[in-house]
């Protein structure tokens, strides 16, 4: 099991992961409450940039409409701890089969009916878009007038019921961060993931080779809605307020989407790399803005769209595969 | 020998256009077969038929004993018959041994298991000392040596090869002939072969099927196919007599 996770990692990338991880262990001692809301912040898009990109680094289906996911996943945890009591962990457990057979009930029609490429990726804004009208009017879960949770007081912390300080939240996601690591790594070194790559690479040459594609760009869809979800109930317990148009909003489809294409897609570390790189810019933006008193609605847009964009041509495989030849934290294929 | 292949009057139409007419033949279990005919003949489409990317208009195929009409690809290849494709397209991003693991991991669960076979092919196609390579930075004669490394991955007892000889200098040629023949001869690998150098069906064929205008118009040896008026007439003309 150990060789597993260690395959590929050269020693020198062992070391560095390690030392990441302990100082994001102990980051909560050292920083204020404003940068460990960032840091929050930035470890919920690098969780959600690598569920992401399951789907699309690996199996090579672009989704753009995520956030349907991250809706699903925390409309019912949310609407299960308002309405029932029920604690957000069942809630996950509830939004899990909700958003894999959202993810399934998509994936089937689009790759029965040979929806591919930028179309499929439009299917996904479109039923992301359904969600957010649909939600809209859904009176159960208070429409557009939003569902909110009972705030917590900082002071107890709640595990069981996600209902603590910051830094309760700040493990929470640090945690659900590295097991979507470990996930990610074990499903790329796995036949499941061989098959993504070959599907990714050609999908007809892929169906030659005997794999059922259909099949295993189901299970890509299904696994990444599901992954996806907790970052929806995360989001739910951690702003303690929902709104259709907020969380199934197309901006926050493209969000999530950013952290994965600046660090480098199909890579393990680029969408956390990218979190990091693009929301702690745009962050350091927005306080450089607020202290200098300026304000400019929509410059963290146009900001996302500039790095974005010098990604794409200075760096088209993303920040992480040029930084870690640098590095030298792969091993060399033996 | 009995027919590991067969075909029974199998049509493609695109519209009015008659791409492959009414074709029958058989492949017996161990024979190297060749599929030759001027370009736009219909040997791919033929091909592809057999191999599941199209659905033949009208025939049936079958193979070891069961229909394979109208089944996919991927199910194709599953029952056994693997492919190469005219214009190769490996897996680019991946490594040479990347892209041959997939092929193995067909019928193999463990990653590790599979790697071993995959090297073990590569071996074979002398391609091992290339195997960390990225596909894309082949090339061609080591892409196509690459698709067929990918293909018998997967363990096939029919091997569809679809012009792996074009592009080849001769002794890349030469070397491919031996490594078919030593695949054919020891692991008793049926092979169906779509080819234009003659060089190459005359060395590796037991059996010349021969298309044009979507036609079967001879069937035979070799020796006796290249003597047969009707296909020096329509492909290899005189000269090659």
């Amino acid at each position: 099991m150990i060789g597993r996770f260690t395959a590929g990692v050269a020693p020198r990338g062992a070391l560095l992961l390690a030392l990441l991880f302990a100082a994001l262990a102990a980051a909560p001692w050292f920083v204020n409450d404003y940068l460990l809301t960032v840091l929050i912040i930035i470890l919920y898009f690098a969780y959600a940039g690598q569920a992401w990109n399951i789907m699309m680094g690996f199996a090579g289906q672009l989704s753009l409409g995520h956030a349907l996911y991250v809706g699903l996943g925390s409309y019912v945890a949310a609407t299960l701890f308002v309405r029932y009591g029920v604690g957000p962990w069942f809630g996950f457990l509830a939004a899990i089969p909700v958003a894999a057979a959202c993810g399934g009930a998509i994936g089937y029609l689009a790759f029965r009916f040979g929806v591919a490429g930028v179309y499929f990726a439009i299917l996904t804004i479109a039923f992301a878009e359904f969600a957010r009208i649909g939600f809209d009017h859904f009176d159960f879960v208070n429409g557009t007038s939003g569902l909110f949770l009972p705030v917590s007081e900082h002071a107890r912390t709640d595990l069981w019921r996600l209902r603590g300080s910051p830094t309760m939240f700040y493990y929470v996601i640090l945690a659900a961060t590295v097991a979507a690591f470990a996930l990610c790594h074990l499903l790329m070194r796995s036949r499941i993931g061989y098959f993504w790559l070959a599907i990714r690479e050609d999908e007809e040459a892929a169906r030659a080779a005997g794999i059922d594609t259909f099949r295993y760009k189901m299970i890509a869809v299904m696994v990444s809605a599901a992954v996806t979800s907790f970052a929806g109930v995360f989001y739910a317990f951690f702003y303690n307020n929902l709104f259709p148009e907020q969380v199934f909003g197309i901006s926050r489809s493209i969000e999530i989407i950013l952290g994965p294409i600046i660090g480098g897609i199909g890579t393990l570390f680029g969408p956390i790399l990218g979190a990091f790189v693009i929301t702690g810019l745009a962050e350091t933006l927005t306080s450089l803005m607020s202290a200098y008193g300026i304000d400019l609605p929509g410059a963290k847009q146009v900001f996302d769209g500039v790095c974005l964009l010098i990604v794409i041509v200075a760096l088209p495989e993303g920040v992480w595969p040029p930084l870690a030849r640098r590095l030298g934290v792969m091993k060399e294929p033996k | 020998m009995s027919a590991l292949l067969s075909l029974q009057g199998v049509g493609k139409r695109f519209r009015g256009l008659v791409a492959v007419d009414r074709v029958s033949f058989q492949v017996p279990e161990g024979a190297i077969f060749a599929v030759i005919g001027p370009n736009g003949a219909g040997k791919t489409t033929l091909f592809n038929m057999i191999a599941g990317a199209l659905e033949p208009s009208e025939g049936t195929i079958t193979f070891a004993g069961a229909a394979t009409t109208g089944l996919t690809a991927d199910a194709v290849c599953r029952r056994g018959i693997a492919r190469t494709f005219q214009i190769v397209r490996p897996f680019p991003a991946l490594s040479v041994e990347d892209n041959v693991i997939v092929g193995a991991l067909l019928h193999r669960h463990d990653v590790g298991a599979a790697r071993a076979h995959a090297r073990a092919l590569l071996q074979r196609l002398d391609l091992y000392d290339k195997r960390h390579r990225i596909a894309a930075t082949l090339t061609l004669p080591d892409r196509k040596r690459l698709e067929v490394a990918r293909a018998l991955a997967t363990g096939p007892r029919l091997l569809l090869l679809d012009e792996v000889m074009a592009g080849l200098r001769p002794t890349e040629t030469d070397r491919m002939v031996a490594i078919l023949r030593e695949l054919n001869r020891e692991g008793g690998l049926t092979i169906l072969l779509i080819e234009h150098v003659m060089r190459a069906v005359m060395a590796l064929a037991s059996r010349v099927l021969v298309l044009d205008h979507g036609v079967a118009i001879a069937e035979g040896a070799p020796e006796a196919i290249v003597r047969d008026p009707a296909v020096v007439q329509s492909y290899l003309g005189a000269e090659a007599v």
